[in-house]
């Protein structure tokens, strides 16, 4: 087979992708009676052509970066963390337990000690499995899906029985004191000019951008993270070079725990202000479609991030404006994640075929 | 050049081609890997192929097989321009590949993997007994045995093999093209493979035999074609040419095929192992006691049948695997197991180690050569100041000399490592060991899938290594090699060393009995 130029690999190869995604939804949308063009305008003047829309969808967006990069570092191991939702899960307690921990003089301060926080509980969650792998074989896969019920779970305890204020009624914590409360982007002087408005997107989104950078760093830059690709393309290979295959299984998971982690500082602490039940709402499972389809790259995962904030934003305007139901974004997602993701190489092979034909072109009569 | 040969890429025969390729060429960015290459193969020969690997052999037969269009050029069969956008129409058109790497289903019989593909009509049966009387008949025609309701998983690799050809002939392959057929096979089976390959051409096949081996194609095949980097260099009858002036054409130059080295002056005692040990994962212990020197400026050769222990032998050495015994490194005790044993520590150590297996071990494939300059050795200042940060740039400029010194082609640091041909990752793999500077290397095979001129190469670099006083121990199943570069020869079997013997006065057969496990 023929390779693709690497402008088509980066660049056409997701665009042909989510065309035929977009097609595929239009289609269904067409066979519930619905108007894909209405739909599409409503998603895109909802996420895209206002402010309040990209407060929202920057707000997702940076849920997304934080997972979608915790699958990146597990994934250059050649480790499937499939548990960023569990992570992320345990990431709000650690948050929620910093941020109620003091009052806190500033929201600097408490950013800092919170992000620490949620990025530690995150990789202890993200460790059991992995000591699991490294030490029983325990596969990474099996025992992060089972960790995700357990966070559940141990959350449902917590907030129910542990951190719920005598009195409340729903399962959550106490709202987090006033000095903990993160500027939104309409608070932050200079983007007050373009978020005139109340928006959910919050100073994280600056974090999750330094992360990106961090992880680009860490794994084009860096020793370990030399040793971590080495180790996730040959395991073999790596073992004769003298790398520590245990050291890789767990540092690589506990990074990515720890960046799943993170990620509640921009829901817990930066939205809700409290943590209350199933506080990540699927971002841990969207972030594994986010790496996918950004390559394992910091930068693509930058952009399958905005991609899904669009998404999730836009589907939500679609509940909000129009008959559509609500569930029409899981399958626009869905869509996505297939297309983007499991069909990726049958677009590859097509797009192949084509440069191959437009290649053959020049040759003369009877070439091969 | 060599004197006596025709550069027109025609052979003098004056028969009808049965294959005829004008002007292919074909670029892989920016690789050329064929070049206006010209060939033309008359009906009923035997066609050698040889090339370093590299060259373009494979590359070639990709595209008259389907699997590659090329850029530019025609392909004639039988004397008629035949477009091969596929490898269904090689098929239609009469050619048959036998690939070096089998494509048989493990656990179907060799009848249903003869007739998988080519069934006819929904029933199977019908194809099944049809498929049966043709084997019979061409096994009869051809000396190719095989039972038919084996399963592939039971056979030999020659087995295999027969049952490829007989792929290729059910579906009334006209043309035989064999990739590099013999790497697989025993010194037996490769010479009945030739007199089936003979009894096909005198039935009036064409046969296509792709090799970098110069006794296969000086022993099989009736016309010879060369082909060095991407384009066709001659074509000659074997019987007017000989093994040297082939490799001069393949090579470019003057090849030596012999090693030149002066006589060992070893030194102190470098590296002594005490009844060495490995036990692996199913509780067999494939090392049994081992023990050995060697001192500096003296290459320790290992003789020995594959799976003989000395693959146990080299990783327990390169702290890969964990062992008992007792190994000292220029008088000081090396930890056999536990956190010390590592090969990161050997390497701190001053132990090299080029290990067998280049592509499963001595490199990460998807890496580019320049990621791969530093393997093993990433840790070292050199490389970046401070524990975190590598310094590229630092890597790219030392992979660059290297790549000059050593003769890494193409010299492309970005290139990843699956790009270059096996001598060239090998070299690789050689420079990154050597110029670390080692006071002990161990090396695993290290000629194997290797093209003359890099075997040469990498055999006057490791003489070179001795010669300046370092210590070698040399594993490798090739006897030639072992004979003509070790100072000293250990010979293993079933993972104990069964003797030594001195190069300069033992022969292949003494040898070959120690192999075998036999003392007397």
């Amino acid at each position: 087979m023929d390779k693709l130029p690497r402008w088509a690999d980066v660049a056409l190869v997701p665009f042909v992708s989510l065309l035929l995604a977009a097609i595929v939804a239009a289609i269904v949308l067409l066979v519930i009676g619905q108007s894909p063009t209405e739909a599409f305008k409503v998603m895109v003047e909802g996420a895209l052509l206002s402010s309040y829309g990209w407060g929202y969808t920057l707000y997702y967006t940076t849920s997304f970066i934080f997972t979608g990069l915790a699958v990146t570092v597990a994934f250059h191991a050649s480790m499937f963390n499939i548990g960023g939702e569990g992570q992320a899960q345990l990431g709000g307690l650690g948050v929620a337990l910093v941020c109620l921990a003091l009052p806190w003089p500033h929201w600097s301060v408490a950013l800092l000690a919170a992000a620490l926080g949620g990025a530690a509980f995150g990789a202890a969650w993200a460790a059991i499995p992995a000591y699991l792998q490294a030490k029983r074989g325990s596969h990474i896969v099996i025992t992060t899906i089972m960790f995700n019920y357990i966070a559940a779970s141990l959350l449902v305890y917590m907030l129910v029985d542990v951190l719920r204020p005598a009195g409340q009624m729903d399962p959550a914590t106490a709202r987090f004191p006033e000095g903990t409360n993160l500027p939104t982007l309409n608070h932050i002087p200079g983007l007050n000019l373009l978020f005139p408005k109340d928006v959910p997107a919050n100073v994280t989104l600056f974090v999750a951008l330094a992360a990106a950078w961090a992880v680009w760093m860490l794994l084009w830059r860096t020793r370990l993270g030399y040793e971590i690709r080495a180790f996730g393309k040959s395991e073999p290979a790596a073992r004769y070079a003298g790398i520590n295959p245990t050291k890789i299984i767990m540092v690589s998971m506990l990074i990515s725990g720890g960046l799943a982690g993170m990620m509640a500082i921009n829901n817990v602490m930066g939205e809700s202000e409290r943590l209350v039940q199933n506080a990540a709402e699927g971002a841990g499972f969207i972030g594994i479609a986010v790496a996918l389809m950004g390559r394992n790259h910091p930068v693509g995962v930058l952009l399958a991030a905005l991609l899904f904030g669009f998404l999730y934003q836009g589907g939500a305007e679609l509940g909000l404006w129009t008959s559509i139901p609500i569930e029409m974004r899981i399958v626009v997602q869905g869509l996505v994640i297939l297309f983007t993701g499991a069909l990726d190489m049958m677009v590859r092979m097509i797009l192949t075929r084509v440069f191959a034909l437009f290649r053959g072109r020049p040759a003369a009569q009877g070439a091969v | 050049m060599a004197q006596g040969v025709e550069m027109t890429g025609r052979p003098a025969t004056a028969a009808p081609f049965a294959i005829e390729l004008k002007g292919i060429s074909k670029a892989f960015g920016p690789v050329q890997a064929n070049k206006d290459i010209n060939i033309a193969v008359p009906k009923g020969t035997i066609h050698g192929i040889i090339g370093e690997n590299g060259a373009g052999k494979s590359t070639l037969m990709s595209i008259l097989y389907g699997f590659y269009r090329a850029d530019a050029g025609e392909i004639f069969i039988g004397g008629r321009l035949t477009p091969i956008p596929d490898s269904q129409s090689a098929i239609r058109a009469g050619i048959g590949m036998v690939f070096q790497h089998f494509k048989l289903v493990q656990n179907f019989t060799v009848l249903e993997n003869v007739v998988l593909g080519a069934e006819e009509g929904a029933l199977l049966n019908t194809s099944l007994a049809k498929a049966r009387a043709e084997l019979q008949r061409l096994s009869r025609d051809y000396e190719l045995d095989v039972n038919p309701d084996a399963l592939i998983e039971d056979l030999s690799v020659g087995h295999q093999q027969r049952v490829e050809i007989l792929k290729a002939l059910y579906r009334q392959a006209d043309i035989l093209i064999l990739d590099e057929p013999t790497g697989v096979l025993t010194p037996d089976e490769a010479d009945h493979l030739f007199r089936i390959l003979k009894g096909l051409r005198d039935q009036g096949k064409t046969v296509i035999l792709i090799t970098h081996k110069l006794r296969e194609i000086m022993e099989a095949t009736d016309n010879v074609s060369v082909m060095r980097r991407g384009t066709m260099v001659g074509t000659v009858k074997t019987a007017e040419t000989s093994p040297e002036a082939l490799a001069e054409l393949m090579v470019g130059r003057k090849v030596l095929l012999e090693v030149e080295k002066k006589p060992a002056t070893p030194g102190a005692v470098v590296l002594d192992v005490q009844n060495l040990r490995v036990v692996d994962e199913h509780k067999v212990e494939r090392l049994k006691g081992v023990s050995l020197q060697i001192r500096a400026g003296e290459i320790l050769g290992i003789a020995g049948v594959a799976g003989n222990g000395q693959s146990e032998l080299l990783a327990a050495l390169g702290g890969i695997t964990k062992a008992t015994g007792a190994v000292t490194l220029k008088g000081e005790a090396l930890p056999l197991t536990g956190k010390g044993a590592n090969g990161r520590a050997r390497r701190e150590a001053g132990i090299g180690h080029i290990p067998e297996d280049r592509q499963a071990l001595g490199l990460i494939m998807d890496f580019a050569a320049w990621e791969n300059m530093a393997f093993g050795y990433h840790h070292r200042p050199q490389y970046g100041a401070g524990a975190v940060l590598m310094d590229n740039a630092a890597v790219r400029a030392e992979t660059d000399k290297q790549m000059a010194a050593y003769d890494v082609r193409p010299p492309i640091a970005s290139l990843a490592a699956k790009s270059f041909s096996g001598g060239n990752q090998q070299k690789i793999v050689v420079a990154r060991e050597i110029e670390s500077g080692p006071d002990l290397l161990l090396i695993g095979q290290p000629t194997r899938g290797v093209d003359i001129g890099a075997i040469e190469f990498i055999h006057k670099q490791i003489v070179a290594l001795r010669d300046a006083g370092k210590a070698i121990l040399l594993v490798s199943v090739e006897l030639d090699e072992i004979m003509s570069l070790s100072d000293r020869i250990l010979v293993m079997f079933d993972g104990q060393v069964m003797g030594e013997r001195d190069p300069e006065i033992t022969n292949e057969r003494e040898l070959g009995l120690l192999m075998a496990g036999m003392t007397g």
